[in-house]
């Protein structure tokens, strides 16, 4: 396809490089542009205005702007697979070589839509025509209408494969930052930088500094050009080494206490990135921030004024002045203030043809008036434009004359751009965002910021100072300089407030929001039917939402809302601005914390081994836990089987590692411990351990673990594995808060010690070789105590601990010989083999011990569960006493632990399944509990599970039924004790 | 991104602590616990104040100590920290 030509760039001006030439893709087709041309800039050299359909009925649409505003110039990315972007602003991407743009939201094709059909059918669409038209019947919603809302309004779409590119966290902190590196942002940052020792961040989200500068070549600062100032200014800053310069960066979210978010486009405008992440997020903490931020111009609000080819008339300066694109031939600028009269200098000088339709009277015009007419503009003063024509482009406006000017019929006047200017509307986002609340300026017809909140400043046009000497002054101010004025060009000034008008009745649409497809009518509509508060009609109307907030179109919206309501806009009030300022890409708030650096895993010292033996890991929290060890030709059932029996017969290894463990130090330990735990701990004895139950204050269960006394004032307790954090937590919170009296000291010590369970029958006769400095005989070291000594030469705490029912020991050992220890332990006998997760949970089940968060559920008590007996007889105080009182905990009829044997011993039950009296009852029925854990047992060859049943401890013997997917299983209630219910194995 | 002045390290992002609610709710003694009343009290009732809050916060992700903070639930804004056992620092303008 042969490329056409850049019929609408200027041999001359802009800052451009019009020895890198490039191209790009749009639809397919190729595009040329220039290094330093955006792709918006670059389409318009070819005179192509349309480039996509709007979000409602599907009319042709243009560029408008040429900055971050843009609301309707929306192009799809793509880069590639894995690197498809939508809703990108033709505005602000860079133009490069091998660069591919789609325009969205059309079918088929962006210049034949089948949809612009909506622009007719439009009165279903006015205000709130989600929230009346589509209501009946109830069952088309979801089956018909919505998917064809979905399909005809809408952006783009979202990419449906993962993002491939890399992202970048970057967090800093600064004396100051300048937001904005317009003529006040440059001056702030000289002034703020003169210091070495303030740090200072200057931040643009344009490709170069400057702002407004770059497209005002002509203006002058201090004797010489505005771009040789630049230039100089810019020298300066970069030789300073307390000033951080970051273009390509938006300033996006104002945060608590000055934390702004700086999202920095890195490597998108490379057509080879190399090692480049492609955006950058920044947290920056500032301790003063200088909003530099700008103003954004305002549309005029006609019939019509949504074809392409109708820019604002400051945006087509820019691509005169800054790509050398000259918009149209014949120009018609169309406004109510002096500023665009510059833009018809610039573009008679560039050979285009200007008409000027100006809604001031002569006598409020200024001297502009005179300038432009010996030019050789044509002047129509006291009028406005109330139509356009032409489909792809704007063809013909049609002007009226108004207020006081000798009435004349409407008139065409051909063209082929149409620049309009109705005032500018500060950037008051990013101060809107750091809560500061806004004052209305009736002069300029906009809000500028009032008084702070957080520590920030807002300088320039940001605060509606327009005039560039004052804009300097005003930022040179704001960064702390003094002793110093600015000479600068005047610019064309004067301005009529109280827009927007809307001066025919009937005629096109007259759009408010181009992005939402928010016309004048819809404005007055929501007014009609009851919408008073700004921020109903906002939502009403949909108006000042979606990507661009508003940001060309919020002050229309106002002052129509204003002028219906009859009340002055200060009033009305405006909405509020929502972070973040433009969108900013999933990608960069993700930055690294995806995939495998989404969330650390921890694996026990003892993991490879498992890996070896042919482990299947299980997630537990953040831990990789052994599930069970397969064996070849094995299902798990049969794994889990085998392993659960080689305990009870044999002997078995188990990786304990994951259990929280905290060491208790000091002369107050002991009654610290007291204090914290269900038991009493005071009468354990140096070398003794003892099952504990942590409560909360209101009585229910917290956690559960052994408390062992290594010595007088040196205890090592454990907690569940999911509980370690919280445990830590909540004793540092009683040591801290509660009781800072107490000489106690909580040291988490979990990842210190690879912890090797042992247990089952031959479990002494295994350990014993390999144990020193200890005597572990039955007689010497009883069922829950614990002793220190060495274990093949290590330093090792030995527990004689059970959660099996079995003989069992725990091995501490130092984490870093785990494995060896590990692997000495299966290598001393024969018929030892490591078991999982899964087996462990087995047979505690089959002893009826409960898991924390298994059985219980953040409302059982100690007696729910079983462990009634372990109430302390004589303790002043502990956590969960009183709770323990409360008529609540004492009532009848609550929940307790039970065992179930289903009659089928086949059939394992559903863990959280509900238990009823009778299967035949009416629905609904009450229910008395629940399933909590179930199990097929191998060690009692059948089903077993645990549950928590109202009255259980009463019930045993009586047969209640237990839901299934398909029915019901009929289960005897039992004792929560399946195997060795004396308990005597634990002794062996 | 709230920035919090630990009175033991110092001011640092809030990421690194948690908060652990109204302050100065003091745990009764055993005998004092005795009638439902106070230890609801004590157990459930909290001022969820709009305005200047008396707060427990945890430099969880620091020095692990427990401190007081004066924070403004509306704003914010941290008016004060001070440590477990002092008294609350006066504020300007504040009526006790
Ligand atoms: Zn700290």
């Amino acid at each position: 396809m042969k490329p056409t030509s850049q019929s609408h760039r200027l041999d001359q001006m802009g800052r451009i490089d019009r020895n890198r030439p490039l191209t790009f893709t749009f639809n397919g087709k190729p595009i040329q542009g220039y290094a330093g041309d955006t792709v918006a800039s670059a389409l318009l050299a070819h005179g192509i205005h349309l480039v996509g359909r709007s979000f409602k009925y599907h009319r042709p649409r243009g560029i408008i702007s040429h900055g971050s505003e843009e609301p309707n110039a929306l192009l799809r990315v793509d880069r590639g697979a894995g690197r498809e972007e939508p809703n990108n602003r033709a505005t602000v991407i860079e133009a490069r070589d091998g660069l591919q743009v789609f325009s969205q939201n059309h079918w088929p094709s962006l210049t034949l839509d089948a949809l612009e059909i909506n622009d007719l059918l439009s009165p279903i669409f006015s205000a709130g025509f989600y929230y009346k038209t589509f209501m009946w019947p109830a069952k088309f919603w979801k089956k018909l209408y919505e998917p064809l809302i979905r399909r005809a309004s809408g952006l783009g779409e979202a990419p449906g494969t993962a993002d491939l590119d890399r992202y970048q966290h970057r967090f800093a902190h600064c004396e100051v930052l300048v937001v904005g590196a317009g003529p006040s942002g440059l001056a702030a940052a000289l002034a703020a930088s003169q210091n070495p020792q303030t740090r200072v961040f200057l931040v643009d989200e344009s490709t170069e500094m400057g702002g407004s500068l770059l497209h005002d070549a002509e203006a002058e600062i201090d004797g010489q050009g505005a771009l040789d100032w630049l230039e100089a200014s810019l020298a300066t800053l970069a030789s300073r080494k307390n000033l951080t310069l970051l273009t390509r960066t938006t300033a996006f979210g104002y945060y608590n206490h000055n934390m702004i978010g700086l999202a920095e486009r890195v490597s998108d405008h490379l057509a080879m990135p190399q090692h480049l992440p492609r955006e950058r997020l920044w947290q920056l903490r500032a301790g003063r921030v200088i909003l530099a931020c700008g103003a954004h111009e305002r549309p005029l609000v006609f019939p019509g004024n949504d074809r392409p080819g109708i820019l604002l008339a400051e945006s087509i300066r820019a691509y005169l002045n800054r790509y050398g694109v000259l918009a149209g031939q014949r120009l018609v600028i169309a406004t109510c203030g002096g500023a665009p009269y510059q833009l018809a200098l610039e573009a008679r000088r560039a050979g285009a043809s200007v008409t000027l339709c100006d809604r001031r009277r002569p006598d409020e015009c200024g001297p502009e008036l005179g300038l432009a007419e010996a030019a050789g503009c044509e002047i129509l003063t006291a009028t406005a434009i109330v139509g356009t024509r032409g489909h792809d482009r704007v063809r013909a406006v049609q002007i009226a004359p108004i207020h006081g000017a000798p009435p004349s019929l409407p008139r065409w006047l051909e063209c082929d751009a149409v620049g309009m200017h109705g005032g500018f509307t500060p950037n008051v986002q990013l101060y809107s965002q750091s809560r500061g609340k806004l004052r209305f300026a009736t002069e300029i017809d906009a809000f500028v910021p009032g008084d702070a909140v957080q520590a920030n400043q807002s300088a320039g046009a940001c605060r509606g100072i327009y005039d560039l000497d004052a804009c300097l002054l005003d930022g040179w101010q704001a960064g702390g300089g003094t002793h110093r004025t600015f000479v600068a060009s005047p610019r064309p000034g004067g301005f009529l407030p109280g827009g927007p008008w809307e001066d025919a009745t009937g005629g096109e649409k007259a759009f408010v929001d181009f992005q939402n497809d928010v016309t004048s009518k819809d404005i007055g509509f929501a007014v009609d039917e009851g919408f008073r508060a700004i921020e109903h009609v906002k939502r009403y109307t949909t108006t000042g939402m979606a990507t661009d907030q508003g940001k060309t179109s919020n002050m229309n919206a106002l002052g129509l809302v204003a002028r219906k309501l009859r009340q002055p806009v200060a009033r009305t009030g405006t909405t509020t601005f929502r972070l973040p300022y433009t969108p900013v890409s999933f990608g960069a708030f993700a930055g690294p914390h995806h995939e495998a650096m989404f969330d650390p895993v921890r694996r026990t010292p003892m993991h490879g081994e498992a890996e070896a033996a042919g482990a299947v890991f299980e997630d537990v929290g953040t831990w990789k836990r052994a599930l069970f060890f397969r064996r070849e030709g094995e299902t798990m059932a049969q794994a889990v089987a085998r392993e659960a029996r080689n305990v009870r017969e044999n002997v078995g290894v188990f990786d304990a590692s994951t259990l929280g463990k905290i060491e208790i130090n000091g002369p107050d330990a002991g009654a610290f411990l007291n204090r914290i735990y269900f038991n009493d701990v005071l009468k354990l004895a140096v070398g003794r351990a003892r099952y504990g139950l942590m409560l909360r204050e209101d009585g229910h269960i917290f956690d559960d673990g052994i408390i062992a006394r290594l010595d007088t004032n040196h205890y090592h307790i454990t907690t569940t594995t999911g509980g370690a954090g919280r445990a830590q937590a909540h004793l540092e919170n009683y040591l801290q808060t509660e009781w800072p009296e107490l000489q106690a000291y909580a040291t988490p010590v979990t990842e210190q010690w690879a912890v090797i369970s042992v247990q089952g029958p031959r479990a002494r006769e295994v350990l014993a070789p390999l144990m020193t400095g200890m005597d572990i005989s039955r007689a010497a070291m009883p069922h829950m105590s614990v002793r220190t000594g060495a274990c093949c030469g290590v330093p090792c705490r030995l527990f004689r601990v059970s959660f099996t029912g079995e003989l069992g020991f725990e091995v501490n050992v130092p984490a870093d010989y785990g494995p060896m220890i590990w692997r000495a332990i299966l290598d001393s006998g024969r018929g030892i083999a490591p078991y999982g997760t899964q087996a462990m949970h087995v047979m505690r089940a089959e002893k009826g011990y409960i898991i924390v968060g298994q059985e219980t559920d953040g409302t059982a008590s100690p007696a729910d569960v079983g462990l009634g007996a372990m109430t302390p007889r004589s303790k002043p105080d502990y956590v969960g006493q009183r709770g323990l009182l409360r008529a609540e905990m004492t009532r009848p009829g609550r929940k307790q632990l039970v065992g179930l044997l289903s009659l089928d011993p086949a059939q394992v039950l559903d863990e959280g399944a509900q238990i009823v009296r009778h299967s035949r009852a009416d629905v609904p029925m009450a229910s008395l509990g629940h399933v909590t854990s179930a199990y097929a047992s191998p060690n009692c060859r059948c089903a077993i599970a645990l549950a928590m049943v109202e009255n259980g401890a009463a019930r045993h013997g009586e047969t209640v039924y237990v839901t299934r997917p398909n029915g019901w299983s009929k289960v005897h209630i039992c004792p929560p004790v399946f195997v060795d219910a004396q308990g005597s194995r634990v002794h062996g | 991104m709230l920035l919090i002045d630990c009175p033991y390290c110092g001011a640092r992002p809030e990421i690194e602590f948690r908060c652990g609610g109204e302050a100065h709710i003091t745990r009764p003694a055993p005998e004092a616990a005795r009638d439902d009343e106070s230890f609801a009290q004590f157990l459930y009732f909290r001022r969820n104040t709009k305005g200047m809050l008396a707060e427990n916060w945890w430099h969880v992700h620091g020095c692990q100590r427990w401190f007081h903070a004066l924070r403004d639930t509306q704003t914010d804004a941290f008016a004060a920290t001070y440590k477990i056992g002092a008294t609350p620092p006066d504020l300007p303008g504040s009526a006790s």
